[in-house]
């Protein structure tokens, strides 16, 4: 069964490691849907965290294959047990007349915080799962959308659940 | 007064009494040495490894205990010489270039190992890889930057796809130059990612020596593979202190090689349990120097073992319960067995495609599959396995034997012998027969006839192509790391670069390498080499004047159409090997076979290289064949067409 699986992985905090992860993933044509990256409290690692899809069998493979690079320390498959995701996104949206009062209700439904203003603009700071980020740009009409960045999925272990060298 | 700072490396035999040292020391803080810091790291033997005596020497005679003093400040480029000095490196297969210059500057000062130059980067890697292959210690090569890396990448591929642990060291442009499109650059590491096991840009020179201890170690650990060392011009330049570690730590770095207590009981009461078993012995055996192991243990159950192209030698070909190779070219008892058995156990081999066909045919037969791997992904990539156990092979086998032996139960006898029954019924096929009456050399007869004349003791390389498939199938290999071939990248251009690092490694041994006319053009440049250092190897090229592997495929699956697999214009071989200063025969018929093949390898010539270009039958296809997404047992077989 083909799923969406989130990867956590410690790694050497070098330079390059990066690289070694992203270059397996095009390499064996596997999907990464978003991949982030950043030093821990301990600045010789670095906590990474891939959201990719695909099959038993190739969870299995990337897992594997993510444990076999050398700078690699530690690997999870977090949707393997809980836990917690969370994403941040940054929206620019038109704020204009009557549309205005309406965007700041939707961003307050969605426990958005307005970080911007002009005049005619809004630019919302929303945290969630991907999916309640993907509703808030549903919900919103989409020709007031001047940009988005997002900046894909941070994920942990819920409760005693931690990745730790 | 010296200027030296750095530290002083105090080397003495390991006896008794440190207070020697003290005084000695003592001895020359008079003469005005300035002692920052001492302490005494444990060596169990002395080991000289410096015989050179350059201005960082001070040889020490006063006590017998005390045998050399020296300061270990050095540049980069005397470090990487001696990194590969105390790491016992015997031969350095490389080609000079700028940002290596250095490094050959040092090579130039020292004697501890051999520097062999090549004529192409790439048969620097594939003899580094050769002496590897049949050494079982770690090859080394040394290319300039940017043309002479990306030479040399051919080469780790090839070690790469066959899990054969090399170091290359790779000159760099200087830090600084790094990233502005400088003469000679390429992004090494970038370029060989995805093509070795491990990479390392050593940016400080600080670092170099532990890096070395590091490549070394990870080359020739876990699943063996190639790593490169990439090391900028102006860090050879650098100064630093020097001290070899022993080990260095790795965290992100622990190859499982014990295998799991509770999975090798399971897999031994499932091989007890077995009615029709068969065992599957890969390259992982070769490389893991568990030969002895897998014999022990095929012949405690009386198992069918067949091997894989890489695991030839892995276990007696010559033994009544070997199969031979098994895959698109394996036998036709081999292909049976491994299709139609109840219990598999698989020893470092890797389900390759090659191997069992389609896998979705594969799967028709319920089969119960036992994988023992060093490397965990190689398990379960391709076909679903029952009983994994992660491991060293030779661990994991000595530790099935000791539990086979406590074990009670034995193996079903009555079932066994039906099942030999069947297995002996498939090999009466006898799939290997040609026709021996030709009037034109048969390509098996030459294999044949050079294993009776070397007898079957042989080593021998190939190149890649039909005259391979003809060398795995009729060269006998009793013994492992006898068989030097390019299997998983299938390089055309290998087989001469592997005898040479082969014969090199093994002076004293017989080393042919079996090729043909097209492959042998690839790295034809190395009989220079060859002639330098008296590389007294033995060429047989089944000329058959086609590229012929592709002809047999454009045969069978393209109408006979043959694109481009004609070999024309080829030169005169015997002229050619002449003009390089060898002995050349040309051998056109089959009653000269093995007369020329005896001459070759009469002490009269031993110390010569010969190339024997022998015209052989063009129309030769080898079989038997699975088709490419055909299932194991729909082999084409000789005798059908
Ligand atoms: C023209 C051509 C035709 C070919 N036809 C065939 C054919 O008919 N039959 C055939 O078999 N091959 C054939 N090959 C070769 C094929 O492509 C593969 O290279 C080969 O089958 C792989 O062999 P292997 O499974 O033994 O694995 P290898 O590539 O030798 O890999 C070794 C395995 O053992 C593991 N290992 C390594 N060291 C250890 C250790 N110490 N302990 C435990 N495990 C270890 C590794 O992780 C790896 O999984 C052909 C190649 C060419 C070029
Ligand atoms: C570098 C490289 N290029 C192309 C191939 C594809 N290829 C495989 S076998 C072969 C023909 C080999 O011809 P030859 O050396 O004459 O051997 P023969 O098959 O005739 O015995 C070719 C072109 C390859 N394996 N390697
Ligand atoms: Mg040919």
């Amino acid at each position: 069964m083909v799923r969406r699986h989130i990867i956590s992985l410690l790694m050497e905090n070098e330079a390059g490691a990066l690289s070694r992860v992203a270059g397996l993933f095009s390499a064996r044509a596997y999907n990464i849907e978003s991949l982030t990256v950043a030093p821990t409290e301990d600045a010789t690692l670095s906590r990474m965290t891939i959201v990719t899809v695909g099959s038993e069998d190739i969870i299995e493979q990337i897992t594997k294959q993510l444990n076999k690079l050398v700078d690699v320390i530690k690997v999870m498959d977090l949707t393997e047990g809980a836990h917690i995701e969370r994403e941040l996104m940054l929206v620019k949206v038109k704020a204009v007349g009557v549309g205005r009062d309406e965007m700041k209700r939707t961003s307050d439904i969605f426990r958005g915080r307005i970080i911007d203003v002009t005049e005619a603009t809004y630019t919302i700071e929303l945290t969630g799962a991907g999916s309640k980020l993907d509703a808030f740009l549903e919900a919103i009409d989409s020709a007031s959308i001047i940009e988005t960045v997002r900046t894909g999925a941070s994920g942990i272990g819920r409760g005693e659940r931690s990745l730790k060298v | 007064m010296y200027q030296n700072s750095g530290v002083l490396v105090v080397y003495r035999k390991a006896v008794h009494g440190d207070s020697r040292i003290a005084l000695f020391l003592f001895t020359w803080w008079q003469k005005g040495f300035l002692f920052f810091r001492m302490g005494i790291r444990k060596r169990p033997f002395y080991r000289d490894f410096l015989t050179k005596t350059g201005q960082n020497d001070y040889p020490l005679r006063s006590t017998n205990e005390l045998i050399y003093c020296q300061f270990m400040e050095a540049t980069g480029a005397e470090i990487v010489v001696r990194c590969l000095a105390e790491e016992g490196v015997e031969f350095v297969f490389g080609y000079p270039g700028g940002a290596v210059l250095n490094i050959y500057d040092e090579i130039f000062k020292q004697d501890k190992f051999k520097h062999v130059l090549v004529r192409h980067e790439q048969a620097a890697v594939h003899a580094a890889d050769a002496y590897a292959r049949s050494t079982g210690r770690v090859g080394v090569a040394l290319v300039t930057s940017g043309p002479g890396v990306t030479n040399a990448v051919t080469g780790i591929a090839t070690a790469y796809m066959d899990s054969v642990p090399i170091v290359v060291v790779t000159g760099q442009v200087p830090t600084p130059a790094i990233g502005l499109d400088a003469f000679q650059e390429v992004d090494t590491v970038g370029i060989t990612r995805p093509c070795v096991k491990h990479n390392f840009l050593v940016k400080d020179v600080k670092d170099l020596a532990a890096t070395m201890k590091k490549a070394f170690i990870i080359a020739a650990t876990g699943r063996p593979g190639p790593v490169v060392v990439d090391v900028p011009k102006d860090v050879t330049a650098h100064i630093t202190d020097f001290i070899y570690p022993d080990t260095v730590e790795m965290r992100s770095y622990n190859p499982v090689v014990k295998g799991h207590s509770g999975q090798l009981k399971r897999a031994v009461q499932m091989l007890l349990d077995a009615k029709r078993p068969m065992v599957y012995a890969g390259g992982g055996v070769v490389l893991g120097d568990a030969a002895e192991q897998l014999v022990e243990l095929a012949r405690l159950l009386g198992f069918p073992v067949t091997n894989t192209l890489m695991g030839l030698g892995g276990y007696p070909a010559t033994d009544k319960q070997n199969l031979g190779m098994l895959g698109m070219h394996g036998t036709y008892e081999a292909n049976m067995a491994m299709q139609h058995c109840d219990v598999l156990l698989a020893v470092g081999a890797r389900f390759d495609d090659r191997v069992i066909g389609s896998p979705a045919h594969f799967a028709r037969e319920q089969r119960s599959i036992i994988h023992v791997d060093v490397d965990p992904s190689s398990i379960s990539k391709r076909v679903k396995v029952d009983v994994p156990i992660v491991g060293d092979v030779k661990n994991v086998l000595t530790d099935m034997l000791a539990l086979l032996k406590q074990a009670k139960d034995r193996p079903d006898a009555g079932a066994l012998n039906a099942w030999w029954a069947q297995i002996e019924l498939w090999r009466s096929r006898n799939c290997l027969k040609y026709n021996k009456q030709s009037p034109i050399i048969k390509p098996q007869y030459v294999v044949e006839k050079l294993w009776e004349v070397t007898k079957g003791d042989a080593f021998i390389t190939s190149d890649v192509g039909q005259h391979q498939m003809w060398a795995a199938q009729y060269y006998k290999f009793d013994k492992p790391r006898r068989w030097i071939n390019s299997g998983g990248l299938g390089t055309m251009g290998v087989g001469l670069p592997y005898a040479m690092g082969v014969q090199l490694a093994h002076p004293e041994a017989q080393v042919a390498c079996i090729t043909g006319e097209s492959s042998i053009q690839m790295c034809i440049q190395e009989l220079s080499t060859c002639k330098q250092y008296r590389i007294p190897v033995k060429i047989v090229t089944l000329n058959n004047r086609y590229m012929g592997m592709v002809r047999q495929w454009q045969e069978f699956f393209y109408g006979s159409r043959y694109a481009e697999s004609y070999m024309e214009s080829l030169p005169d071989f015997v002229k050619l090997a002449e003009a390089y200063g060898h002995v050349g025969m040309r051998i056109d018929k089959p009653e000269d076979v093995e007369a020329a093949l005896k001459e070759a390898f009469s002490p009269a010539l031993k110390e010569r290289l010969v190339f024997m270009d022998f015209q052989t039958d063009q129309t030769e296809n080898v079989f038997p064949m699975v088709e490419g997404g055909k299932g194991l047992s729909e082999m084409i077989l000789a005798e059908e067409l």
